[in-house]
């Protein structure tokens, strides 16, 4: 059990630099998920907590302590690898016992530690087995196992679940979610899927080439997006992103697709009259009627009790709304925006943009 | 190229000693030592050498006996690799049929791969010689005058024969292995296309296998050049008269026996080009296959 | 066309029947081929010396089996009475097994080194193995004989392996092996608390286990059937081995000499690396396609 610490961790291969200085404290006892597209850099931020790649600048403290220079054997942490990396030719018992015996523990104490854990997993069945016997769902579960017997002060999670059905992702981000909160185990969990990250983390760290973009609950993301990248990457279908420019004053925004106006009802913003700005608007917020945006709908994909309808506005920006109920067709169609569920970012920057700003 | 990798500044050093050291000490001194003596010529009675630059090179290059030695290699390698190759294919291509037994058609078939040459020499003694063996009493008995160790295209033959016995096994494997790995679906295809068997073997599984015959056959051209040391020593000894002797053989007959270090060295040498050439040629080919 | 379509079938089934009859026939040639002589072998070697030299050669076995044995293994044959093939046998296993264990033990250690550290010259090693696979011992023996004689090696059993040690072909394989090891295995130990040396034996020895058996096929028959390196280094005929042995009983060939015994003696030449490929022979197959491909 221990708290986590960036600072201002930097990391290049070679002349090519990946991370840009991430800052990030962790909690006693947190989730943290980061998540990003591929290429982000959240794996090789992963990787440098772990003691598998060398920060370039910057610091990990693990439980205040600096980790500089330490090997990961000497961190007290444990890891869950996407393709679990279980020794092939080990037993389920052999594999999750394993790092406990290089540690030197009494026999005893192996066994029941493994049997606690395997137990807690449900494997307690398979312990005899080897890696290749054992399901995919199964080998992700000792992979955990192997992590949860160390009893270490920090787990990582690296995609642990990207090789599993969908079926069985739910199932097991739930499982680890439980068993985050049971252990009470501090935790970094790296995932591409913004569902899991949704779902599984107390905070979200959002990367975006190299650089932590928002780090903030998941509801505090989804509501709040900190910039245009974050507004688009959280939430599916993603949200609409419209150009406009700031009414004099600062009270509404002019859309530059047919002019539409659009009272601020939180406040105005600063800035002169015209300034660039990009409006959000969530996909589920939008709402049939009169007096707003005339959209041309080319695809319906009816889900059941609602509907996602993908059209274009009249200048060709693409747009995209969930709607209740399944009786649309494709053809024109007027889709009003509540106010009060706008975002507004800067058009040049793409920050967010707060009444007041 | 691993991306992980563990730390350590000694260790690798020592975990590659061994290898180094035996490398060193028995692989490049003694080539130095070869290319270091082929410039040099000892008197007769041993007791001084000189420094004769390339005339080591030129003395063999011109001695007709070597240049009729090489000539004879390349009959000999070229005859053992024939057979042995175009033998090696049709019984692979046979195997390789939906028959039923064929695992043990391939137990039997592989087997020989144990045989040393030299072994595989007696064995053909044993059949061919002309007083004990079966079929040598045989032709004899039939009126052929068959006697290998006097007549010298009958003792070429014979090492052919026994080389090219030992190297099917080998070459066997490779063709199986290689007919084992084209695709089924291309065969198939071919057969809806309307393509009959041998048509099919010309036309697809020939062309598919020709890596694999190409590799075989700069293999079986190094086996010929040199592991078939053993099968002329035992069998003929190189004779008769000069009827065997291939280059190896030579250099050993020149080096041990007649103790001509300096030619025999230069021998070597160009021994050692030739198998660096081959060398290459048949890195070419796996080059694809592994990355270095 | 039901009555075409019927006939168009059954002429494929003749036509089928006939290609299995002509398949089987040539791979029994073939089999006649490598087996007829070691079944001549066979049975000469139950007959007595003197029905073998007059050229009788008979095609079923004789009553001299025990005799023939017991002498080429207690006594040797041939008219200079060779080293007993007892003697013989054990030296080509030790030399056969020195070869392959060494070969496997040196080519593993230094693939591991070059494939899972970076260290200066790491390159440069590797090529130095690598360029060993273009100096066959054939081409260099007499300035390796040369070496040997300085270090005084000659005669011994040490010189015999030492320098047939070396083995760029199995430095190769095992490289190429280590390398499909997921990088993954590497971190899980290093954040387990194993170091290189727990990792090589712990992961890597284990998971090398087929390439090793393999590989340990392919090489003891190397070793076995070393021919012109004994035949220099050894005079010593408490050294000999049996491959050398035999042909040195042979000698030139001549009518007179115990050819049954010579027989006998083939046959223990022959039977333990025949016996390791056919007993060993899927890894074998395995081993030898994946070196030298």
């Amino acid at each position: 059990m221990a708290t986590l610490t960036l600072r201002d961790v930097k990391k290049s291969f070679g002349a090519t630099p990946v991370l840009h200085g991430v800052d990030l404290d962790v909690k006693d006892g947190e989730m943290i998920v980061i998540v990003g597209a591929s290429g982000c850099g959240k794996s090789t931020l992963l990787r440098i907590v772990a003691g598998l790649e060398t920060e370039t600048s910057g610091e990990v403290l693990i439980a205040g302590q600096s980790m500089k220079g330490l090997e990961p054997a000497d961190r007290d942490v444990a890891m869950v690898f996407q393709n679990y990396a279980l020794y092939p030719h080990m037993s389920v018992f052999q594999n999750m016992a394993y790092g406990l015996k290089i540690r030197g523990l009494p026999k005893d104490q192996i066994q029941r530690r493994v049997d606690e854990a395997a137990g807690l997993l449900g494997i307690g069945h398979l312990l005899h087995r080897k890696p290749r016997e054992l399901s995919g769902g199964q080998r992700q579960r000792v992979a955990m196992g192997r992590a949860i017997v160390r009893e270490p002060k920090l787990f990582l999670f690296d995609e642990p679940l990207s090789n599993l059905d969908a079926k069985l992702r739910v199932e097991l981000r739930a499982e680890i979610r439980r068993l985050q909160r049971r252990l009470g185990i501090t935790s970094l969990f790296v995932t591409h899927d913004q569902v899991e990250a949704m779902t599984l983390g107390d905070r979200l760290v959002v990367m975006n080439a190299g650089r932590a973009a928002q780090i903030a609950t998941p509801m505090e993301i989804w509501e709040r997006p900190a910039d245009t990248y974050v507004a688009g990457f959280i939430g599916s279908p993603s949200m609409n992103l419209l150009s406009a420019r700031l009414e004099a004053g600062g009270a509404a925004a002019i859309l530059d697709a047919g002019g539409l106006r659009l009272p601020f009802v939180d406040g105005p913003r600063a800035g002169a009259a015209g300034r660039k700005l990009t409006l959000g608007i969530r996909p589920e917020h939008l709402r049939l009627g009169e007096g707003g945006l005339d959209v041309m709908v080319e695809l319906v994909e009816p889900l059941g009790g609602e509907s996602v309808l993908h059209g274009k506005l009249a200048d060709g920006t693409p747009l995209t709304a969930r709607l209740p109920g399944a009786r649309y067709a494709d053809g024109a169609m007027t889709l009003a925006l509540p106010p009060e569920s706008l975002h507004v970012f800067d058009g040049e920057t793409g920050k967010r943009i707060e009444a007041g700003d | 190229m691993k991306k992980v990798i563990f730390k350590g500044t000694l260790l690798p050093y020592l975990l590659l000693l061994p290898q180094l050291a035996i490398t060193a000490i028995f692989f490049f001194w003694p080539a130095g030592q070869a290319v270091y003596q082929s410039f040099l010529r000892e008197d007769a009675f041993g007791l001084s050498t000189e420094f004769v630059g390339f005339e080591n090179f030129l003395d063999v290059l011109h001695d007709q006996t070597w240049l009729d030695a090489a000539g004879r290699t390349l009959l000999f390698s070229g005859s053992v690799a024939t057979l042995a190759l175009g033998s090696a294919l049709f019984l692979a291509v046979q195997a390789d049929k939906h028959i039923r037994g064929a695992n043990a058609y391939k137990t039997l078939l592989i087997w020989p791969y144990a045989v040393a040459p030299a072994i595989a020499a007696v064995l053909w003694l044993f059949m061919f010689h002309p007083n004990i063996g079966l079929f040598g009493r045989m032709l004899n008995g039939l009126g052929v005058p068959w006697d290998y160790r006097l007549n010298g295209n009958q003792a070429m033959l014979m090492v052919i024969m026994a080389s090219a016995w030992k190297q099917v096994s080998y070459n066997f494997i490779f063709f199986l292995a290689g007919l084992q790995s084209i695709p089924k679906a291309v065969l198939e295809a071919a057969a809806i296309d309307g393509a009959r068997p041998t048509r099919r073997f010309w036309t697809i599984i020939f062309p598919l296998l020709s890596p694999t015959a190409f590799f075989l056959l700069v293999v079986n051209l190094v086996y010929a050049f040199f592991d078939t040391f053993g099968v002329i020593h035992s069998l003929t000894q190189g004779g008769p008269g000069k009827a065997t002797e291939t280059l190896i053989y030579r250099v050993y007959t020149d080096g041990v026996i007649n103790l001509n270090l300096g030619s025999s060295s230069a021998q070597s040498v160009i021994l050692m080009l030739l198998v660096v050439v081959l060398t290459v040629i048949q890195f070419r080919y796996i080059e694809r296959k592994v990355h270095y | 066309m039901p009555a075409s379509t019927q006939e168009l079938a059954e002429a494929t089934r003749r036509r089928h029947r006939r290609e299995k009859f002509v398949t089987h026939l040539c791979l029994l040639l073939g089999v006649l081929i490598f087996v007829f002589p070691i079944y001549l072998t066979l049975i000469g070697s139950t007959h007595d010396v003197n029905t073998i030299g007059r050229g009788e050669v008979p095609l079923l076995p004789g009553a001299q089996a025990l005799p023939n044995y017991a002498q080429a293994w207690a006594a040797g044959g041939g008219r200079y009475m060779g080293t007993p093939a007892g003697t013989m046998l054990v030296n080509s296993l030790v030399m056969a097994l020195l070869i392959a264990v060494g070969k496997i033990a040196i080519s593993l250690t230094s693939a591991y080194a070059v494939v899972f550290f970076r260290f200066p010259l790491r390159m440069v090693f590797f090529w130095l193995i690598f360029i060993t696979l273009m100096l066959p011992v054939e081409v260099r023996i007499i300035p390796t004989f040369q070496v040997m004689v300085n270090l005084g090696l000659t005669n011994t059993m040490a010189g015999l392996v030492i320098p047939l040690i070396a083995s760029a072909t199995a430095t190769l394989l095992f490289r190429q092996f280590f390398l499909t090891i997921p990088d993954e295995y590497v971190e899980a130990a290093k954040i387990d608390g194993a170091g290189p040396i727990r990792f090589f034996l712990d992961v890597v020895l284990p998971l090398s286990r087929t390439n090793i058996a393999a590989l340990f096929v392919i090489l003891f028959i190397y070793g076995w059937n070393q021919y012109l390196w004994p035949l220099l280094m050894v005079n010593d005929r408490s050294l000999e081995t049996i491959v050398v042995g035999l042909t040195k009983m042979i000698g030139t060939g001549d009518q007179q000499n115990e050819w049954n015994v010579i027989m006998a003696t083939a046959v223990f030449a022959l039977l333990p690396p025949v016996a390791v490929v056919v007993l060993m022979q899927r890894w074998f197959v395995k081993g030898l396609t994946e070196t030298e491909k």
